[in-house]
């Protein structure tokens, strides 16, 4: 039985942050989940996805944020209790379905989770979508522990159905990804089967209607505001004079601090659990209490700009900052020393931070940076290789739009194969327009699962519109950057997964792309070959280069290492694997000159190396008993 | 939580992506809810996994921040030399360190970009501005053990031998027996004993 799934009420649990949402959701008798993953709520749909295997919970890896958010509104209009996960990003994705959403409203409970990144530890950026809240009306809630993520989950379903609308479940990384002590509840049954009751002058979306759903959603939010002032969920800590204001997991840095700083006594925190509509009333009693307020908050002055809001109706309010100078910054998440010592700075509070060592003063010089790369074996390395020899042989300059996944570490030396990149899908179109503003060769690199994803629209309009690009799509069978989730191309899929794959090759050619070719990268002179004529040519142009992702093979336990490499001494130093290839598993000495080695336990025996090396020094060493 | 002693430690871990620390932090943890502390941990996923550093870290006791400042580990756990060099900044003048000495050369290293610190300095470094440090070379205790992918058990053996980490060694083997894959049960028991062994020696 899944682990999840285990357990009797009262037992406690180390559980990750995303393994909590997950059991608040079957506490509350989730019977729908979708998902595009993407760090850092991924967790939540693998959980789902192990859970749904074993029990008649629905759970799918949908093609994009808005199908998720769509496929879970169906199921909630049809009465079923649905949560549906992504990372702050795929809610601008999701955002057209979610801001209408919030107009039609839900039957069954439906559960947004929206995982952010501040510090964008995995993202293209680190927006704060608490916005999305007041953008779209709807109720937020804000863990601040693993708990409290189970709790506020299960919660957010009972308050989804009593106001009829989706809630909004708000997340860190610090949150999704920290793990504590959760107390497990009952799991309460799943009802499955659902029914579609016909009302189409709520669901029907068009003017008249959502006019009068308007005018509904705004008579819901104050039922939410009220609810928020008595939920529980926003609560006033110690009687202090100096005012702190919190939520998520700055409260906890809060709490740490205050403890430190042995304040205890002078401090009342708001602790703010419910974020959306915010509890007006008791916010305003706690202004008046206090004599200075302190907002800790990371990133937008999102609770700031509220509270300050509040206090300009009261007749002698508190001065209130959070933001600023000396203050906290909107930029990147916050940890307990630096929250620390804000509240001793703004309070006056005797306080000295400790300073930290600083080893590359210590040593004397700037320590080797060591940032992700791609791993031994990865087949879009040598994709990358035959785009730069052929380049190199053709005497052309290219300009590389690129997209979201484990290719996007190309950007990096000695690959920099990176030039533009916006968001999921932005590599198709982007090419279109670099390519129609210039005379440069324009090849663009894609996911499969990104493709998929919103790469196509993207082709369609550059078949349609005459474009001309390059497109080489890095096909590696599987969602790999967040941790080989299925995606409809899955090649091969999962044992017992029944999802029906789809070929990217049949789907590049009914889009209409005339010039279509599909290699194996780690076939190095075949691939070379097609993309050098590639390169020469005009129009859209597409080549599906797959081979699976050596990762997922490893898991999927089909991968077996037949073969060692090793390094002959015809390898003179001339460190051209290194400069134009660079495999982690490719190693110079350590100090001086000669030839490289091959380090077995990194290697993963691709055999690219062997057709690279323009010395023809490395070679196969066959394995014992082989 | 039933523990009522006012203990409050920092652990902070770190290694090179596909070294074991997630799962060294997940079994502390685990160790420490079974002993009855209160306990936070905070794990790296996604990207940053991909060859490059990963961080992690375990706090015990009545704190709730998962995450560790700099200057404020009491306990340093480094998978790779360079790696706990290069978090000597978490770390103050009473710290335990823990490392293993063997090296992984990053890619900056091995295309000329940069050079890899003389292990020599580093653990000079490491040992005058802490409180106490045990080097350790993991990478050969756990290939002794059965397991290059053991260095995690070494880490965490010399980790529970240095009296630090209120948890028994029979509570930690008990952990790693029902928390980890039985195929590698036995290697993973010797490394962590190994570990203990080696740290016991160095005491």
């Amino acid at each position: 039985m899944h682990p999840l799934l285990a357990g009797q009420p009262g037992e406690k649990r180390l559980l990750l942050g995303n393994e909590a949402i997950v059991r608040g959701a079957l506490e509350a008798g989730v019977a729908v989940a979708t998902q595009y993953p993407g760090t850092p709520s991924s967790e939540i749909g693998d959980r789902f996805y192990q859970i749904s295997r074993e029990t008649d919970l629905y759970f799918e890896y949908s093609t994009n944020e808005k199908v998720a958010l769509e496929v879970a509104a169906g199921a909630a209009a049809s009465g079923l209790r649905v949560l549906c996960a992504m990372k702050h990003v795929g809610v601008n994705v999701a955002a057209d379905t979610l801001m209408t959403l919030a107009y039609s409203g839900v039957r069954g409970g439906l559960v947004l989770v929206s995982a952010d990144d501040p510090s964008l530890f995995s993202s293209q950026n680190e927006q704060d979508n608490r916005y999305y809240a007041k953008l779209s009306g709807l109720p937020m809630l804000e863990p601040a522990s693993p708990q409290e993520a189970k709790e506020l989950t299960s919660y957010a379903f009972q308050l989804s159905e009593e106001l009829a609308l989706p809630v909004i479940l708000r997340t860190t990384t610090r949150i999704n990804h920290s793990r504590g002590v959760v107390v497990l509840g009952e799991l309460k049954p799943r009802v499955r089967q659902g029914h579609f009751a016909k009302n189409p002058f709520r669901y029907v979306m068009v003017p008249a209607v959502a006019r009068q759903a308007h005018s509904i959603l705004l008579d819901q939010q104050a039922k939410a505001a009220a609810v928020a002032e008595t939920c529980g969920l926003n609560t006033v800590q110690g009687r202090g004079p100096w005012g702190i204001v919190s939520s998520g997991v700055s409260a906890a840095y809060v709490t740490d601090a205050i403890a430190d700083l042995g304040i205890g006594d002078r401090v009342s925190l708001l602790k703010l659990g419910f974020t959306h509509p915010l509890p007006v009333g008791l916010i305003r009693d706690f202004l008046s209490s206090v004599e200075k307020v302190l907002v800790v908050e990371e990133l937008e002055p999102y609770l700031e700009e509220s509270v300050r809001a509040i206090a300009a109706g009261l007749q002698q309010p508190p001065p209130i900052q959070g933001k600023g100078p000396r203050l906290f910054s909107r930029l990147f998440e916050y940890h307990p020393g630096l929250v620390r010592q804000v509240v001793a700075t703004y309070f006056g509070v005797p306080y000295t931070p400790p300073t930290p060592l600083d080893p590359a003063a210590l040593l004397g010089r700037p320590l080797p940076e060591r940032p992700p790369n791609l791993c031994p074996g990865c087949s879009h390395r040598a994709t990358y290789y035959a785009v730069k020899i052929a380049l190199r042989d053709l005497g052309v300059e290219g300009i590389f739009p690129t997209d979201i996944g484990c290719y996007t570490l190309g950007l990096l030396p000695p690959l920099s194969m990176a030039d533009y990149l916006l968001c999921m899908g932005s590599s198709v179109s982007t090419a279109a327009g670099i390519a129609m503003a210039t005379d440069q060769k324009v090849i663009a690199f894609i996911g499969d699962s990104t493709f998929f994803h919103s790469g196509i629209p993207g082709l369609i309009d550059a078949v349609h519109n005459r474009h001309n690009f390059l497109l080489i799509i890095l096909d590696n069978g599987t969602t790999a950057m967040t941790g080989h989730q299925p995606h409809p191309g899955v090649t091969p899929p999962p044992p017992g997964y029944g999802g029906q794959t789809i070929d990217i090759f049949q789907v590049v050619q009914a889009l209409g792309v005339e010039q279509v070719k599909l290699v194996n990268p780690l076939q190095y002179r075949l691939t070379l070959a097609a993309i050098k004529e590639a390169v020469a040519a005009d129009g859209v142009r597409v080549i599906i280069s797959r081979s699976p992702c050596v990762l997922y093979l490893q898991r999927l336990g089909q991968k077996k290492r037949a073969k060692t490499f090793v390094v002959g001494p015809e390898c003179r130093d001339c460190r051209h694997c290194l400069d134009y290839f660079g495999c982690p598993a490719l190693q110079p000495p350590l100090e001086g000159e000669g030839p490289l080695t091959i380090d077995e336990t990194l290697c993963n025996a691709c055999g690219f190396c062997l057709q690279l090396c323009e010395k023809k020094a490395i070679r196969a060493k066959s394995t014992k008993g082989s | 939580m039933t523990k009522t002693e006012d203990l409050q430690l920092r652990i902070y871990c770190t290694g090179v992506g596909g070294q074991g620390t997630l799962l060294a932090t997940r079994l502390l943890g685990e160790a420490a809810m079974a002993a009855g502390y209160p306990v936070q941990v905070a794990e790296t996923h996604g990207m940053a996994q991909r060859g490059g550093v990963v961080e992690s870290t375990v706090v015990l006791g009545s704190l709730a921040s998962p995450i560790i400042s700099l200057g404020e580990a009491d306990i340093l756990l480094g998978f790779e030399i360079l790696e706990t060099f290069r978090s000597l900044n978490r770390c103050h003048a009473r710290s335990l360190v823990i490392t293993n000495t063997g090296v992984n050369v990053p890619y900056t290293v091995a295309i000329g970009q940069s050079t890899y610190p003389p292990v020599a300095q580093m653990l000079d470094l490491l040992k005058a501005h802490t409180g106490r440090l045990f080097a350790l070379d993991a990478n050969t205790l756990a290939q002794q053990a059965g397991s290059a992918l053991a260095v995690n058990m070494v880490l965490l053996g010399a980790l529970i031998s240095s009296g630090r980490v209120p948890f028994s060694v029979e509570t930690f083997t008990e952990i790693i027996a029902t928390r980890t894959p039985k195929a590698h049960l036995e290697a993973n028991l010797r490394a962590f004993h190994l570990g203990r062994e080696a740290a016991a020696a160095l005491a």
